[in-house]
């Protein structure tokens, strides 16, 4: 076994921090496994929940579309529609509040054993990516049940969900670290959450907003700087092709939005996080 | 010492105090408050903070290979330091340097998850102490033998008695094998059984060459299983040595908080002919100890002021109560056959236990004293002392802790 010299320093533990991060991946592992183990332990139908929730969500917001009246692109179904919303919308939702929540519910670790602390976010992020992998099985049943085929555009998905794992852990690091100090963030959480339902493109499409000559111009800025926008207007892309034309503009935005949150989140969390351990 | 594996240097750890607070976190109101304030007020008042060392300018080596014991007070620092060293937290000054893989030890049972069963905990708690999946697997027998817990493998550790998951964490985490482990009372946990077994499992580990830092109250254990040791105070190191010499500069050292003041007891009765004014306990050169240690000579030492000087037969009882106010025993000069006729002029009466029979812990005494036939002053529950475990028996092995209070000296035959 090779020897190795650890230096602690204060200010320190940076030099070799990624290299770290890497060697304890099995525990990143780990914890993801002990969260899906114990999520649905002593729960009689178990990994069900993962599809029912988002079954109720879909049904929900199917119905307020239809009321509403969004528009839907000739041809699609608008429960598809809907479902490519709900499944990233929710992989976003869970993610970010688990992520925001996680060092806070696992102090008992902080406080007693060593590790690069982004193992914790990150394996949570893990979790939700596992129940995302569930949920989407919804989708492909729909798509059965439709007999709907997607386009070549289906293979940029992955693509989108990359985004949607940037823009939740970004702000889920960004919250979580300050959570540690300041408690008050475990309630913006679930308001967030809730609130980003109504200004995200769930029950409705984005082209309802960048099309409709009555939203002004300052309204659709701010809308387009949710980063979950991007996220969905991508999925309904890869989903159902050229009948969902991308507003550029807002989509450019709301990427920025996102990676800019993810380094924004990365910096303060590498920075606060050597005092974790003292103040949580 | 062979080659330094662990290097302190310098190393520092401030805490900043907020008094007013009484939550154990911040809300961020309190700081918008705060900085709102200090915006309109030109004076820097902080609202009450203050900083706290906890560990000062501390500097020591230890040597590859070598059991340090790490003896001080509570707040002296101890658990600190091993939280610096676990990379636990970070210090503010000075710095450590570290040649090989270091565990912690600091709590057993660490990441355990009530709802998942032993076996799943075995691998989650292996991880998180920093074994890897096939370490784990390697030793995964041998933890499930010496914790005892076979039949019981797939059920959820919630459904486990608290005996046997403490067991199953000590087990885990016995078999760790890195170059160093750091070790916090982790042995004061489970029964006296068990704690023999983990003693004898770390006492393997430390025969195998591994370098252990130790922190315990338990002087015994300390004395059984380091061969050198450090003393820590305020956050500053006292002394570093052989265990033996640095266990007695840490008895001998503040004495005064073992002085008990008797001398504006109200509770008293007897026509005050000798007033016990004082208590403490010292050495057999006259200096003061803070505890006593089993196996170790010990003085008991009552400052008395005398009105009057017509002091005759004098006689003093003592009577020693463990915990539970259970009398253990009475010391009188009567039974050891000595008699005072005169004490004029006496201002201590002292007595001396040449080894120290009564086990670790804390014990109370009684005061009686006779002038003259009359009772002269008369102290119900004194005043109390502590005893800190010591090798009574020079062997190196204590009787267990359910098995008695107080040790007698013996020897067997075979005939």
């Amino acid at each position: 076994m090779v020897m190795q010299r650890v230096v602690i320093e204060p200010g320190s533990g940076s030099q070799h921090y990624w290299r770290d991060l890497w060697q304890y991946r099995g525990l990143l592992l780990f914890l993801a496994w002990r969260d899906v183990m114990v999520r649905y332990k002593q729960t009689a139908i178990g990994i069900l929940w993962a599809v029912l929730r988002p079954v109720l969500t879909i049904g929900a917001m199917w119905f307020i579309g239809w009321l509403f009246g969004s528009t839907v692109p000739e041809g699609t179904p608008r429960i598809l529609m809907v479902c490519a919303a709900t499944l990233p919308w929710q992989f976003f939702a869970t993610s970010f509040s688990e992520t925001a929540n996680s060092l806070i519910s696992n102090s008992n670790l902080l406080t007693k054993v060593y590790f690069p602390r982004l193992i914790l976010p990150l394996s949570t992020v893990l979790v939700s990516a596992i129940d995302f992998a569930v949920a989407f099985l919804i989708m492909v049943v729909l798509m059965v049940i439709h007999a709907y085929l997607p386009g070549p555009e289906v293979f940029l998905l992955p693509v989108f969900i990359l985004l949607t794992l940037v823009s939740s852990l970004g702000i889920g690091l960004l919250i979580a670290s300050l959570n540690v100090k300041y408690r008050d963030f475990r309630y913006v959480v679930p308001f967030i959450v809730q609130f980003g339902l109504y200004v995200t493109p769930v029950a409705f499409t984005s082209q309802d907003v960048f099309t409709n000559p009555a939203v002004p111009s300052l309204v659709k800025y701010l809308y387009a700087c949710n980063p979950m926008v991007a996220v969905i207007d991508g999925f309904r892309y890869c989903l159902f092709g050229a009948s969902q034309s991308i507003h550029w503009d807002g989509f450019a935005i709301s990427c920025g939005i996102s990676v800019l949150l993810l380094v924004v989140g990365i910096i303060h969390f590498r920075r606060t996080e050597r005092g974790f351990a003292d103040i949580i | 010492m062979s080659a330094p594996i662990i290097r302190v240097e310098g190393l520092g750890k401030r805490f900043t105090l907020h008094h007013k607070q009484r939550e154990r976190y911040t809300a961020l109101r309190d700081v918008i408050a705060e900085k709102a304030r200090s915006m309109f007020s030109s004076s820097t008042a902080k609202g009450g903070t203050s900083e706290f060392w906890a560990l000062k300018d501390l500097s020591f080596e230890i040597g590859a290979g070598d059991r340090v014991g790490i003896i001080g007070r509570n707040g002296a620092g101890k658990s600190t330091l091993l939280k610096v060293l676990s990379r636990i937290v970070d210090p503010t000054t000075g710095r450590v340097t570290i040649d090989g893989r270091l565990s912690s030890l600091l709590e057993v049972g660490t990441g355990f998850h009530p709802e998942l069963s032993g076996r799943e905990n075995i691998y989650l708690n292996g991880a998180i102490l920093g074994m890897s999946r096939r370490e784990i697997t390697a030793k995964f027998d041998e933890i499930v033998d010496f914790a005892g817990v076979e039949r019981f493998l797939d059920t959820p550790v919630k459904r486990y008695s608290s005996g046997m998951y403490v067991r199953l964490a000590f087990a885990v985490a016995a078999h760790l094998e890195p170059e160093i482990l750091v070790v916090d009372e982790v042995l004061a946990v489970g029964d006296a059984e068990f704690q023999r077994k983990c003693m004898g499992k770390m006492k393997e580990v430390a025969m195998g060459g591994r370098t252990i830092l130790f922190v315990s109250h338990n002087m015994a254990a300390i004395q059984n299983l380091c061969s050198t040791a450090i003393y820590l105070k305020q956050g500053q190191l006292v002394t570093q040595g052989d265990t033996p010499a640095v266990i007695s500069e840490y008895l001998k050292d503040s004495g005064a908080a073992a002085r008990v003041d008797l001398a504006s007891r109200p509770d008293r009765q007897g026509n005050g002919a000798i007033r016990f004014t004082g208590f403490y306990l010292s050495d057999d050169q006259g200096r003061e100890l803070a505890a006593a240690q089993s196996g170790a000579s010990v003085v008991f030492n009552f400052d008395i002021s005398a009105q009057g000087d017509a002091l005759r037969n004098l006689e003093v009882a003592m009577g020693i109560d463990d915990q539970y106010g259970q009398r253990i025993t009475h010391l009188s000069n009567e039974v050891s056959g000595q008699s005072f006729p005169t004490a004029d002029g006496a201002t201590r009466i002292s007595i001396r236990i040449p080894k120290c029979p009564l086990r670790n812990g804390n014990y109370s005494f009684t005061i009686f004293s006779k002038v003259n036939g009359e009772i002269a002053d008369y102290l119900l529950n004194a005043g109390g002392f502590h005893v800190e475990s010591g090798d009574f028996f020079g062997t190196g092995r204590s009787p267990a802790e359910d098995q008695g209070t107080f040790f007698v000296d013996h020897s067997f035959a075979l005939t």
